[in-house]
Formats: structure tokens, C-alpha cells, sequence
């Protein structure tokens, strides 16, 4: 398939990386020394050129492109480089973008702007902080099967008391699977013996309430269940969209802004949240307005230097979890390191949503995990399938590839995958595969 | 030298324009007349002065310019003053009673027109039909305000006329249904005419039915006229306690109903009564009249030199309740007769009023609302300094000059209403007429926030001509100023306002 992508920054680059293998890509940008530089790191063509033109986008030959893909900085230079498409040929465009309104109007009619599909990053990345806000000791989660599969990855610290247990002590709840470990880097394909050690990241795939069990048995010093006490530092679109669905989940946040204006216009576009007007760095307002007692803390200040301060000063007042948006992508594993629970970059964020849509089709949802090194997906199975009326663990000793069949729903009802389980024609399945094995995954549903 | 800029000739000419158009409602009582045979010269001459000084207003030299906010302040207050001039000619034209005087022909025509319904007559049965039927015509005109239905007539007046209506009600968004204001005026008039059909309709077949012998059709035009208006003036002198309980409890709906924000029950009506009956203000307006009821159901229940009966009891406390927070003034009963506790509930109530953009008058339940949020907020910021927290009135954040607006309004009320409650008891003392405190205070509330009833002899059953003159005439004033909130008034006497 050949695909035009407009825009090499961060999300451009990454999507860019997880199409060229398969697809036929022209990345087009502005900035030729940026363009260049991506043509010898990846296996695209580039263009340098402004990617609203018409002429730039017919030398990208998008008259024969089935996708364009614009993410760009600049949401209009992507609205209109998708609509301009749309009127030189008829690719599928995605655009991404960081005003919700446009999304909203948008999704009035799905052909606005000649945009097919549309992703906005701030409220993404909002999102993606809420859903793991949920869950203690998450790092990651996403849902699947319209949200009676969930996917969470964990983090699992010295004092978790699944640490030094085999998966098969560790998996206590019915509608559970283990279906990886992170391990230094490495992926452990988890067998019944495989013993979970502390600094492991575990993957499990299943219904949300044994999700929420897990999460709360995995981490019982944490507050159980539901987070309820959450403080947001920054008025941010991100942080103004968190604290909007914490509200819709019927949560109360603290959201804390300095700017007196911007202060003033969320407290009123936010009934249920208390916004305080104040500087977050402060220690001796934390202090005051018990900052240390909240179950989690989401830094989502106009910058990684201050979120990064807000996030220590909050672990150091004794926040139990401190959840931060990065920027810049590359700051992401120094959060982690410093102790911060969840980084979030909204960038990262955005590819993985585009990437998990350009493979739309047969998968039905798909999840990065670890930059790129596995995903998640939801394969719905068609009756000549190579997988249906074969059992999981014959499908598994036929497959040369690390595969894990996480959750199986058929019709509305969840089964929980094990050896002797056989597959049907129009079974929903979740499975956590290796990314170089995922065409292969894919070709067999 | 001192340079005007206010455009004054812009003012006139819109005043003029809405006196000539009272040629329209005073044709009405000159129907009455024509009808019972009575004079017909107290309207003749209304009319001929209307048309005169309205000509002549608008043949004044030089071209009227824009309505912007000082022309609308300036013509808001000589509009009340004037049409309330005109109206009294027929009062004193007619000359019968105490109306002979032009003080109490003016303050008859400003009581009316201000939907306050204090009267000075004394002998009801002096006057002609016609001239009776003029006061309910007047206040029926007060009740959704004169301006609306001059923006209505005057849909040249453009953008003025959002201006005009701002300042008439002191609500900064004024709702509009339409996107020219004249329409919007023309809705809330078609609604509030329909209503007063209706009552009519509904007094009248309670008397075809035989259930209220005395509702004639005169009677039930005259209590439609006044009830939907919130006004409360009765061509009875006992006013709705004339009638059979019936018609009570039939005139008590459209009293809440006309105390009901008009755009909002026009949106109701049209289908979507989710935006009424979840108005914040709706519930705090119905909070007050239930429990002021109950409390002077309690009250009366507890007296045992008032034995009612259960029926009556609640009838009583609920009609004087409704009468008085909805500012209509009607009475079913001599309250002046009750106890001290059920009597001073009634005069809490005085100060609540129904909800803004409705006839009307008295604080309104919205501004309460808002100073007994904003007082709730400053509890909590000064536990929470750092915290920001709008004040949400139905969810919506209410601005914060207007909730500075609305505590200098109500301080400016509480203001004006001691300090005119000290005058009427000084000027009392001064005539010789032995005026009590309570009685000056239910006089003060009962003018300056146009309601009408007081206690003692100005009561439900009495008189406000026991006053001296001297109080009546300043009482005219403070209702012109009460029911145009007083800030068009104030204004017209700053410093700021004449000079640029």
C-alpha cells in the first residue's frame, strides 16, 4: 500500500517506522534537513515541501496513495492537507490534531475537512491517564472488545506479593491470562512456571473487574479499587481533559492552575472539580492542601522540567502515585527511572493510536507496548480462518511466533482462554504478540 | 462649560413614541365607559394629553440620534414617570373621592402602573366602573413592562432595543428567543396576553358554573388583568377575599405563574420544560413559597383567636404567601388581624420576590440565590484561599461584576427601604398621625419594592391615605425608582452621566 505521511516530527517518524517494512512510504516536511535526515534512518522516500500544496502532495504521487496520513504540529496544516487530498484523489486521510472542537465537529458528520479519521492527541493522552488512574500499580491500559476486555500493563515492585511467584501461583482470578513479561528489556513469553521477579512488567489481558481484583491484590498498600482522592497539577488541555472524564466517572478532582484566567475558565467549564489557583512547585501549599494523602498525582504542566519537579516533590511528600506527561518522547525513560509511575507522552500516544488504525481491517484494535517491541491486538475471526475450529494449544505448537491468546469473547460473553479452548467463526480475540509477528498474526484470521 | 452627552433628543423622541401609543390601552376604559354610560371625558382627556405631549416630544428640533445605554437609562425613567403622569389624568379628571387631589391620582396611577397595588382609596363604591377598570388596565401594562411592549411596537428601534429591555430588567443576558428583540417582545407579550385570556376565562366560567356569584365578567376581566400581571389592585375593597374560596384557590396559579421567568416558561410551553424545571432559581422561588406557607399555616394553626378551619387555614397561608413573595398584593383575608409571627413571616416574604424576567417585583429570588451561593463560596475560599469556584446558578458560572452588581443592589435597597421607613415614621410624627415602627416598615418594604399591602391600616383591607401627603407623594417616587430598580434613576444624577 502506498502511504503518504505529512509531517516528520515525533508521530510522523513513529509511524513512519512501523509502516516501512510493509508499505510503500513518502514522508513529506517542511523542514528539508529534517526530511533528509529521516531518509537514511528509514526505509521511505522524503520529500521537502509544504504538504498543503497541491504539487508537493501530487509528487508524493497521492493520487495512488490509499492513505495519507497528516500529523503535523499545526492542526490546520493538517485539516488542510487532508482536504486537499481528498479533492486531488480519494485516499483514506487521518489527521491528527490537538483542539477536541475540531474532533467534535468532526464527529458531527465523519466526512468534515475530508478527514476519515481523526485523533486527538491531548485527549488521548487525557484519556490514557484516566484509565490508568484506576488502576494501582498500572502503567498501562487499554481497552478491547468495546471495553469488556481490558489490557493492562503492571508494574511489579520488590514489595508486590506476586513477586517471586510462578504465573500459575500468581494467576488467581478466572477471567485472567498472563500473556507477557518485560524483563531488562527482553520479552518472557509467560508459561505456568515462569517465576515473576520484582522490576518485571506484566501484561495481563482480561475482563475489567478481575483487572481491578489483580490490580488491587498486586499492589494492597496502594488505596484498592477505585483512586478517589486525585490531584491534577496544571490547567492543561491534557489536564483540563483528564479532570473532564474523572468527572464523567463521577470522581472529584483537585486541579491546580496558576494563571488566574485560565484558572477562572476551568472552574467554570468544570463543575465538579475544585480548582485551585496557586504555583504547584510550592511545598508549603502541597502541604497545606494534603497533596501527600492523594491516591495519585497527574503532572500535566506546560513543561517536562516542571513536571518532572512536581512529580518528585509530590513522591517525596509521600503521594502514592504519580502519573506525568512528557513531551518529549525521549525524556520517557528517565521518568520512569526516577520513580515516576506512568510517563505519558502524548506524542507516542498519538502514533500508536494512527499505527493501531492503519492496521484496521483486520485487526480491530491494536496496542503498542514497550515503544514498539509487542502489541496487543483484536483480531475478529471469519469463518475460512486458519484459526477457527482449532484449539488454542494446537494453534500455538502449529505457530512459529511468540503468541498468547489473552481473551476470547464470543457474542457478548467472555471466555477465558485456555489450552483446550477452540475457536469459532466470529470470535473476538485479544492476543499479545511479538510486533514482527504481527502480519503473520493477521494473516491468519 | 460642561458638554452633554447624553443624546438626549434620542430619549424624547422614544418617550413620546410610547406615550402616544397609550392611545391604544386607554381606549379600553373608554369602552367601559361607553358601555356602563358613564363619563367618558377622563379618557377623552388622557388621550388628548397623551397624543399632545408625545407629538410634541417628537417634534422637538434636531434629529434623534443611536439608543445607547445613557439615552436607554434616561428614556427608562422618563417613560415610567410620564406614562404614570398620564395615566393619573383620568383619576383626576374624574375627580371623584380622594382622587381629586393630583398627589393621590398620581400616586393611584404610579401604584398601578408599578404593579405595586397600594391604593389611597378609601370608598370604593365613589368611583366609576370605567375609572376602576382603568387601574387594572394600568397594572396589567406595568406587569410585563411598558418597554417590552414599546420595543415590541418599535421594531425600528434595532439595537436599541436589546439595550432598552437590559435596562428595564438588570439582567445582563437577556434571554433572547428570537434574533430581533422585537420578536422576542412580541412572544413574551402574545404569552402573557394568552395568560390573562385564560384567567379571564377560568374566573368567569367559575361564575357561569355558579360557583363565584359575585365574578361577574367585569370582576373576572378586572382580577385577570391584575393576577397574571402579579400586580394586585381589585375593584373590591375586600380584594379576592370578596370571593368564595374557589375562585382563591383559581387565582393562586396565575399569580405563581406570572412570578415564573417568562422565557422560560415560553420554552416550556414550546415543549422543553427541562430548562424550567431545572432552574435553580425555580426551586428557590418554590422553596420560599412552601415554606413561608407552611410556617404561616403553623402560625395560624397555633392562634387560637383565628379559627379558620383546616381548609381555610391552608387557603389563607398559602394565597397571602403566594400574594406576597410573587409581589401581587392581593389578600384573602385581613392578615392585619393575625398573629405577630404569622404577620412577620409575611414580611420576610416581602423581600424574596419570584424570578427575575417575570412581572415580578421585590428582590427577586435570583439575586438571593446568588448572594446566599457567593456567601456559601466565601465560606469555603477562606478555608480554601487558593481556591477558584464560581458561583453556578443551574450550572451556569455567574459572572463576578454581577455578583458585585447584586450585592450593591441589595445593599442599596436595604439602604433606601430604612431610610424611608425612618421618614415615613418622622413625617408621621410630624402630621400628628401615630405611625408605628412595624407599620412603617411594612409601608417602606411594601412601596419600595412595589407589593402593595402593608400592616396596620395601610393592611390587605385599608388605606394608604391615613399617611400623610407628604410621604405619599415621596412613596410615588420610590416606587417609580423601586420598580426600575433604582439604577436608571441614580444614574440620571451622577456626575459621569451628563458629561463624558
Amino acid at each position: 500500500m502506498h502511504v503518504v505521511i505529512i509531517g516528520a516530527g515525533e508521530v510522523g517518524t513513529s509511524i513512519a517506522d512501523s509502516l516501512d517494512g510493509t508499505h510503500d512510504v513518502v514522508v513529506v516536511d517542511v523542514d528539508e534537513s529534517r526530511a533528509e535526515e529521516l531518509k537514511y534512518d528509514l526505509d521511505v522516500m522524503t520529500l521537502a515541501g509544504d504538504g498543503t500544496s497541491t504539487s508537493v502532495l501530487r509528487e508524493a504521487d497521492v493520487e495512488n496513495a490509499e492513505l495519507l496520513i497528516a500529523c503535523t504540529d499545526d492542526d490546520r496544516t493538517n485539516l488542510v492537507a487532508c482536504g486537499t487530498a481528498k479533492t486531488l484523489a480519494d485516499p483514506f486521510t487521518i489527521a491528527r490534531t490537538k483542539s477536541v472542537e475540531y474532533l467534535r465537529t468532526w464527529e458531527l458528520t465523519e466526512t468534515a475537512f475530508g478527514v476519515d479519521f481523526m485523533v486527538c492527541s491531548d485527549l488521548l493522552s487525557a484519556e490514557n491517564v484516566v484509565r490508568v488512574v484506576g488502576l494501582p500499580a498500572a502503567v498501562d491500559a487499554d481497552p478491547f472488545a468495546g471495553g469488556t476486555v481490558q489490557m493492562v500493563e503492571f508494574e511489579i515492585r520488590g514489595a508486590s506479593p506476586i513477586a517471586g511467584q510462578t504465573v500459575a501461583e500468581a494467576d488467581r482470578f478466572d477471567s485472567l491470562t498472563f500473556v507477557g513479561l518485560f524483563r531488562d528489556g527482553e520479552i518472557v513469553l509467560p508459561r505456568g512456571d515462569t517465576e515473576i521477579r520484582a522490576g518485571d512488567r506484566a501484561v495481563v489481558i482480561g475482563s475489567p473487574d478481575s483487572v481491578r481484583s489483580f490490580a488491587a491484590d498486586l499492589a494492597p498498600e496502594e488505596t484498592p479499587g477505585e483512586a478517589t482522592e486525585i490531584v491534577i497539577f496544571g490547567g492543561s488541555e491534557i489536564g483540563y481533559h483528564t479532570a473532564r472524564l474523572l468527572e464523567d466517572r463521577g470522581l472529584k478532582p483537585r486541579l491546580i492552575e496558576q494563571d488566574h484566567e485560565r484558572a477562572r475558565e476551568l472552574a467554570e467549564e468544570l463543575p465538579d472539580t475544585l480548582v485551585m489557583e496557586h504555583d504547584a512547585t510550592d511545598t508549603e501549599f502541597l502541604a497545606r492542601e494534603h497533596v501527600d494523602e492523594a491516591d495519585i498525582v497527574v503532572a500535566a504542566l506546560d513543561s517536562d522540567e516542571k513536571n518532572m519537579l512536581v512529580s518528585m516533590l509530590a513522591k517525596r511528600l509521600g503521594t502514592d502515585r504519580v502519573c506525568a506527561i512528557v513531551d518529549n518522547a525521549d525524556y520517557v525513560p528517565l521518568f520512569e527511572e526516577i520513580g515516576i509511575d506512568v510517563a505519558i507522552n502524548p506524542r507516542q500516544v498519538t502514533a500508536e493510536e494512527i499505527t493501531r488504525f492503519t492496521h484496521e481491517g483486520v485487526a480491530e484494535n491494536v496496542s503498542v507496548i514497550e515503544g514498539d517491541r509487542a502489541e496487543v491486538v483484536e483480531l475478529v475471526l471469519s469463518a475460512d480462518s486458519d484459526l477457527v475450529g482449532r484449539s488454542i494449544q494446537d494453534i500455538a505448537a502449529d505457530i512459529d511466533a511468540d503468541v498468547v491468546i489473552g481473551a476470547v469473547t464470543r457474542g457478548r460473553e467472555h471466555i477465558t482462554p485456555r489450552g483446550d479452548t477452540v475457536l469459532s467463526a466470529d470470535d473476538h480475540i485479544v492476543a499479545f504478540v511479538e510486533t514482527a509477528f504481527v502480519d503473520e498474526l493477521m494473516a491468519m484470521a | 462649560m460642561l458638554e452633554l452627552r447624553v443624546d438626549w433628543r434620542a430619549s424624547l423622541d422614544l418617550t413620546g413614541r410610547v406615550l402616544t401609543y397609550l392611545v391604544v390601552p386607554l381606549s379600553f376604559p373608554l369602552g367601559v365607559a361607553l358601555y356602563y354610560g358613564e363619563s367618558v371625558l377622563p379618557f377623552l382627556s388622557a388621550i388628548a394629553v397623551a397624543l399632545v405631549v408625545g407629538g410634541a416630544f417628537r417634534q422637538l428640533p434636531g434629529t434623534p440620534g443611536e439608543l445607547g445605554p445613557r439615552e436607554a437609562f434616561l428614556g427608562v425613567s422618563l417613560i415610567w414617570l410620564l406614562v404614570a403622569a398620564i395615566g393619573a389624568v383620568p383619576f383626576y379628571v374624574a375627580g371623584t373621592g380622594i382622587l381629586a387631589h393630583p398627589v393621590d391620582a398620581m400616586f393611584e396611577a404610579m401604584s398601578g402602573l408599578t404593579t405595586t397595588g397600594a391604593t389611597v382609596l378609601r370608598d370604593f363604591s365613589a368611583h366609576s366602573r370605567a375609572i376602576m377598570m382603568w387601574r387594572q388596565v394600568l397594572q396589567w401594562l406595568g406587569g410585563l413592562g411598558i418597554l417590552v411592549l414599546a420595543t415590541a411596537i418599535l421594531s425600528e428601534l434595532g439595537v436599541g432595543g436589546a439595550q432598552l429591555m437590559e435596562t428595564e430588567t438588570r439582567t445582563r443576558n437577556v434571554d433572547k428567543l428570537t434574533p430581533r428583540i422585537s420578536q422576542t417582545a412580541q412572544l413574551l407579550w402574545g404569552l402573557y396576553g394568552a395568560l390573562t385570556v385564560l384567567a379571564a376565562a377560568v374566573f368567569y366560567a367559575l361564575h357561569l358554573l355558579g360557583l363565584a356569584p359575585n365574578m361577574t365578567l367585569y370582576n373576572a376581566v378586572a382580577h385577570a388583568l391584575t393576577s397574571v400581571s402579579t400586580a394586585g389592585f381589585s375593584p373590591e375593597p375586600e380584594s379576592v377575599g370578596a370571593f368564595r374560596p374557589v375562585v382563591q384557590w383559581a387565582v393562586v396559579p396565575f399569580m405563581l405563574v406570572g412570578a415564573t421567568n417568562f422565557v422560560l416558561l415560553y420554552v416550556a410551553l414550546q415543549g422543553e420544560p427541562r430548562r424550567l424545571l431545572r432552574s435553580d432559581e425555580f426551586h428557590f422561588y418554590l422553596g420560599v413559597v412552601g415554606l413561608g406557607a407552611l410556617l404561616v399555616g403553623a402560625g395560624l394553626m397555633a392562634d387560637p383567636s383565628i379559627a379558620y378551619g383546616p381548609e381555610a387555614t391552608a387557603r389563607h397561608a398559602v394565597f397571602n404567601v403566594v400574594s406576597i413573595v410573587t409581589t401581587t398584593g392581593y389578600a384573602s383575608a385581613d392578615f392585619q388581624l393575625w398573629s405577630p409571627a404569622a404577620k412577620h413571616v409575611l414580611f420576610l416574604c416581602m423581600f424574596v420576590g419570584g424570578m427575575a424576567g417575570s412581572t415580578t417585583c421585590s428582590i427577586k429570588s435570583l439575586r438571593w440565590l446568588v448572594a446566599v451561593k457567593s456567601l456559601r463560596r466565601g465560606l469555603f475560599t477562606s478555608i480554601h484561599p487558593e481556591a477558584i469556584r464560581p458561583v453556578r446558578i443551574s450550572g451556569e458560572p455567574v459572572d463576578e461584576t454581577t455578583i458585585r452588581d447584586i450585592y450593591g443592589y441589595l445593599l442599596l435597597s436595604v439602604l433606601v427601604f430604612v431610610v424611608f421607613t425612618v421618614f415615613i415614621v418622622v413625617d408621621g410624627a410630624r402630621a400628628n398621625e401615630a405611625v408605628t415602627e412595624f407599620e412603617a416598615l411594612g409601608a417602606s418594604a411594601s412601596t419600595v419594592l412595589n407589593i402593595g399591602p402593608a400592616f396596620g391600616e395601610a393592611g390587605p383591607y385599608g388605606t394608604y391615605a391615613r399617611f400623610p401627603r407628604t410621604t405619599r407623594l415621596a412613596m410615588v417616587v420610590l416606587m417609580w425608582v423601586g420598580r426600575i430598580e433604582f439604577v436608571p434613576v441614580l444614574v440620571l444624577f451622577t456626575r459621569a452621566f451628563w458629561t463624558s
